[in-house]
């Protein structure tokens, strides 16, 4: 028994340091903040590493950030690049877990996040977003010939399984329970990846696959036997987010932002990536 | 003094703030419940596995290792199909361990049991074979380790080459192995954690949800680490009891 409680201790001790330490690390962090801010009222030290402005991204999300070689391509990383262009700082990326995007933001790791993400209040809570550039359409993927025709056919009695990509709107969306409009965490099955979610629908481990639309458009595109549902599961908004002490870098990037969609530089990004005639087709 | 005080109170609040919203809110709870259920599931069923597919790929390699020489000698078709099996189970070896197992996980989930809509399943078949190469060679070692004159003596006690191994060599080599056997149970155990990769809810993914959904990284994974620490430990006891026991045949 003895043993037991000294185990105990030792566990909560360590808790406790680790506590300590974290948010002593916190307040140096804030410190630095408050230097940061202050400096940016003469200059524009707005970003963490001066000169350079981090922007995490989860490259597996065509046609908005994925992997091509070795560097980066999509509507999210040319924009970036712009801004970065436009606020005359160097643009670094990081390809981290879609996950883990808000939470580095937060802390300081990272200067933005740029990963097709959906404004949600959740999210709010704990970053600020810069104006929309985008608008997102959740859309629900199945084989051709399957039973469900359109989304009055997705049940949550158990029969069937939908995939998602972790963490994305469609993963929150669907989780909600039967009642809140989703189909009940235990029909959902979050993969790491889009493409994995979209694998395991081909195999038949899911029944459908609920993600954004242009991603989906790829991934129908890139596999024969697939299609997405006419009507929308969701349509929402696309935006940036930054820290919420880091106005400063909030306010720049809107205002980038701003100038790119005012001289037509966003739109023909967008429709660089996505062909006029694709959104024709499912529009109809 | 209460500025200390203070301290330490909005310390503890923020803290009960976040264990709220990380474990209370939305009953996010459930997600590590059922986490761990399934964590454990995966790591008991297949280290039985492990523990099937290593005794018979053992035998088979400590059968060649001690009498090919002799069988050699004498030839004939009982050398030429041991020496077969032998070889079949270094190819499986080779390979299991010459491969991550996360990597080996995803080509059971999305190649060879691509049908399978049970993940849990799935996991517990990838990891049960994996874990069996290493078992394997751990009673290999053990079997090998029982000095030949443990064997000798058997076979000039009249005991034929199976009643040798099952009443002398294998109680013994069981007793070496037991300290390095628990270290793959730990292993095993915390290798499942690589489950969340094709879609399965294991205590790491749960943990993984929570700090998803939460955007908050303290509490979930300290919680999981705690957990899986405590697994540990229970586990390193058990087999701890069990140590002890099997050595009081040596007073």
């Amino acid at each position: 028994m003895k043993k037991v409680i000294s185990i105990l201790m030792a566990v909560v001790m360590v808790f406790a340091a680790c506590m300590l330490f974290s948010s002593c690390t916190k307040t140096e962090d804030e410190e630095e903040n408050s230097t940061n801010e202050a400096a940016s009222q003469e200059s524009t030290a707005m970003t963490a590493k001066e000169g350079v402005l981090v922007m995490a991204t989860n490259a597996a999300f065509p046609p908005y950030e994925y992997k091509e070689g070795d560097s980066f391509a999509g509507i999210d990383v040319e924009i970036a690049t712009k801004i970065a262009e436009k606020l005359g700082l160097t643009l670094e990326i990081q390809d981290v877990e879609f996950g883990s995007i808000i939470g580095g933001v937060q802390s300081g790791k990272f200067d933005m996040g740029v990963a097709g993400m959906t404004v949600n209040e959740e999210r709010l809570q704990s970053v600020n977003f810069t104006d929309s550039y985008a608008t997102g359409v959740q859309v629900v993927i199945v084989n051709e010939g399957s039973a469900i025709a359109s989304l009055d056919d997705l049940k949550a009695d158990g029969s069937m399984k939908y995939g998602v990509q972790q963490d994305t709107t469609g993963d929150i969306y669907s989780s909600y329970s039967v009642d809140e409009g989703g189909f009940g965490e235990e029909n959902v099955i979050r993969y790491k990846t889009g493409a994995d979610a979209v694998q395991a629908l081909k195999s038949g481990k899911v029944d459908a696959v609920i993600i954004d639309n242009e991603p989906a458009k790829s991934f129908v595109a890139a596999n024969e036997g697939l299609k997405i549902l006419d009507t929308e599961y969701a349509v929402e908004d696309y935006a940036i987010c930054i820290a919420k002490e880091n106005t400063a870098l909030l306010d720049a990037v809107n205002e980038a932002l701003a100038e790119l969609k005012a001289d037509g530089t966003l739109q023909q990004i967008i429709n660089k990536y996505i062909p006029a005639s694709l959104e024709d087709s499912s529009a109809a | 003094m209460d500025g200390i005080q203070a301290w330490f109170v909005q310390q503890f609040t923020e803290l009960k703030d976040k264990f709220i919203l990380c474990f209370i809110d939305g009953d996010r709870w459930q997600w590590i419940f059922d986490g761990l259920l399934n964590t454990l599931k995966i790591t008991l069923f297949a280290g039985l596995i492990g523990v099937l597919i290593g005794i018979i790929v053992a035998s088979v390699r400590s059968s060649y290792d001690k009498n090919s020489e002799s069988l050699a000698l004498r030839g004939g078709f009982g050398y030429h199909l041991l020496r077969f099996i032998n070889g079949i189970c270094q190819l499986y070896l080779t390979v299991i361990r010459g491969t991550p197992v996360v990597v080996q996980l995803m080509i059971m989930y999305f190649i060879i049991l691509k049908s399978s809509t049970n993940g849990v399943f799935v996991a517990v078949i990838t990891f049960g074979i994996n874990s069996g190469a290493y078992v394997a060679e751990i009673f290999r070692s053990g079997i090998m380790a029982v000095d030949a004159g443990q064997f000798e003596a058997g076979r000039s006690l009249g005991f034929n080459y199976v009643q040798t191994m099952r009443y002398i060599i294998i109680p013994q080599a069981f007793k070496t192995v037991l300290p390095t056997l628990c270290n793959e149970f730990i292993a095993l155990l915390k290798e499942t954690s690589v489950a969340g990769y094709v879609g399965i809810s294991d205590l790491t993914k749960a943990g993984d949800l929570i700090r998803g959904r939460t955007f908050e990284a303290f509490m979930p994974l300290i919680a999981v680490a705690i957990i899986y620490l405590v697994l540990v430990v229970i586990l390193t006891r058990l087999v701890g009891v069990l140590e002890r026991r099997l050595r009081r045949s040596e007073r």
